[in-house]
């Protein structure tokens, strides 16, 4: 599959390794082009350094031939701007996004985008491992949430 | 909900404090609007409120929590008007989706994204590139069609052209041109400077003005019916 990635934080960059690693056509988005260090070194995929809600960028970068566009930046408002224009304006096929606040990911989800909010499963999993009853017990936990992610 | 009170105006919430949002709140307020500015920072919120009065929330105007407390529900119109394209595009979303607001208005810093904003449903997007481009244009002698207002929802435009001498429709009647579709005329200005409805018999002559509603998928095709000039006699 040919997959675009917008923004290159420690999320995108490991999703876009995982991606690539599995054979996929990866290009990565970024408006920052250090951002780039969180890509493993052995990242066979394509680095763009441009702004994911810039159509002219969108052009560039021949969106509309990707089969999934995934936006991961830290704005939400940006993360929504730029999945609606790859869905609704180039007519990508798979469009996924990040948003931390809830409201908003639930209405966007509503709105036919795929979207995750890792807002509260974070917050429930701090509160447990804080209330645990010693470190290693939430160290124990840490782990337990680290397989469950690995699934 | 409005009350019956006409002179009352209408509820206006205007989502970004900046120079924008504070000349807007400031002239819909003077129009007796009930305006309400929502700005992220906590001192611009207090430069306005210290000029406008308490007419100011600080907080995000994209989460919904904000609006909620703002009484967005009750409001007739949301104006997006923050330097941030893709902070106005989710503000009015977000005051379409979940609290159903009449009309949402947004202003557009990279004219590019005029065409997105529509097609993700914002009733009315303002552009001062575009608007400066279409003032350029307007005063330009050129062949050009310039659009003077585009009507709400419908996707139709209001649009003013000068027929040049070798049009095809110069000394023609208005039935005879090929229009596209949902295009009309609506008002022709001749030398005279006297604007004019026409009927299907009123005559073009080289250098009038035309104005004509159109549809903004048909402009090219109604430059073409307006300006095209005559297909060259065959002897």
């Amino acid at each position: 599959m040919k997959i675009v990635v917008m923004g290159c934080g420690r999320v995108g960059a490991a999703l876009a390794a995982d991606l690539s690693s599995e054979g996929n056509e990866v290009l990565v988005l970024d408006v920052d082009p250090s951002a780039f260090r969180f890509l493993p070194d052995d990242f066979r995929g394509t680095t763009f350094v441009g702004n994911g809600i810039d159509l002219d960028v969108l052009e560039k970068i021949h969106v509309r031939t990707a089969d999934a566009f995934v936006s991961t930046t830290r704005g939400d408002n940006r993360n929504v701007m730029a999945a609606q224009i790859a869905k609704h304006v180039f007519g990508v096929k798979v469009v996924a996004t990040r948003v931390f606040d809830p409201l908003r990911e639930e209405m966007y989800r509503n709105m036919g985008l795929r979207t995750i909010n890792p807002t509260r499963v974070q917050a429930k999993r701090l509160k447990r491992v804080i209330q645990a009853e010693s470190d290693e017990a939430a160290n124990e936990l840490a782990a337990e949430f680290l397989r469950q992610e690995a699934l | 909900m409005t009350t019956g009170d006409a002179k009352k105006g209408m509820y206006i919430i205007v989502v970004g404090g900046g120079k924008v949002g504070f000349h807007l709140a400031k002239e819909l307020v003077e129009a007796n609007h009930e305006v309400l500015v929502i700005e992220e920072d906590p001192v611009r919120s207090k430069e306005i409120a210290d000029e406008l009065g308490d007419i100011v929330l600080t907080g995000d105007g994209c989460e919904a929590t904000v609006l909620e407390k703002a009484g967005m529900s009750r409001a007739d119109m949301l104006l997006a008007v923050t330097g941030d394209d893709a902070t106005n595009l989710v503000a009015c979303q977000v005051a379409k989706q979940r609290f159903n607001v009449a009309r949402t208005v947004a202003r557009i810093n990279d004219p590019k994204n005029e065409q997105v904003f529509r097609k993700l449903e914002v009733d009315i997007t303002v552009s001062a590139t575009s608007a400066i481009m279409a003032h350029i244009e307007q005063e330009l002698p050129t062949h050009h069609l310039s659009v003077l207002v585009k009507l709400r929802g419908s996707g139709l435009e209001l649009v003013e052209v000068r027929i040049p001498d070798d049009s095809r429709v110069v000394n023609q009647p208005v039935r005879t041109i090929l229009l596209p579709y949902q295009s009309m005329v609506v008002l022709v200005v001749g030398e005279d400077g006297l604007p004019k409805v026409p009927s299907g018999e009123t005559v073009i002559h080289a250098g009038d003005e035309v104005v004509a509603v159109t549809l903004h998928e048909s402009e090219e095709q109604l430059r073409d019916a307006l300006l095209a000039p005559a297909p060259a006699r065959s002897f």
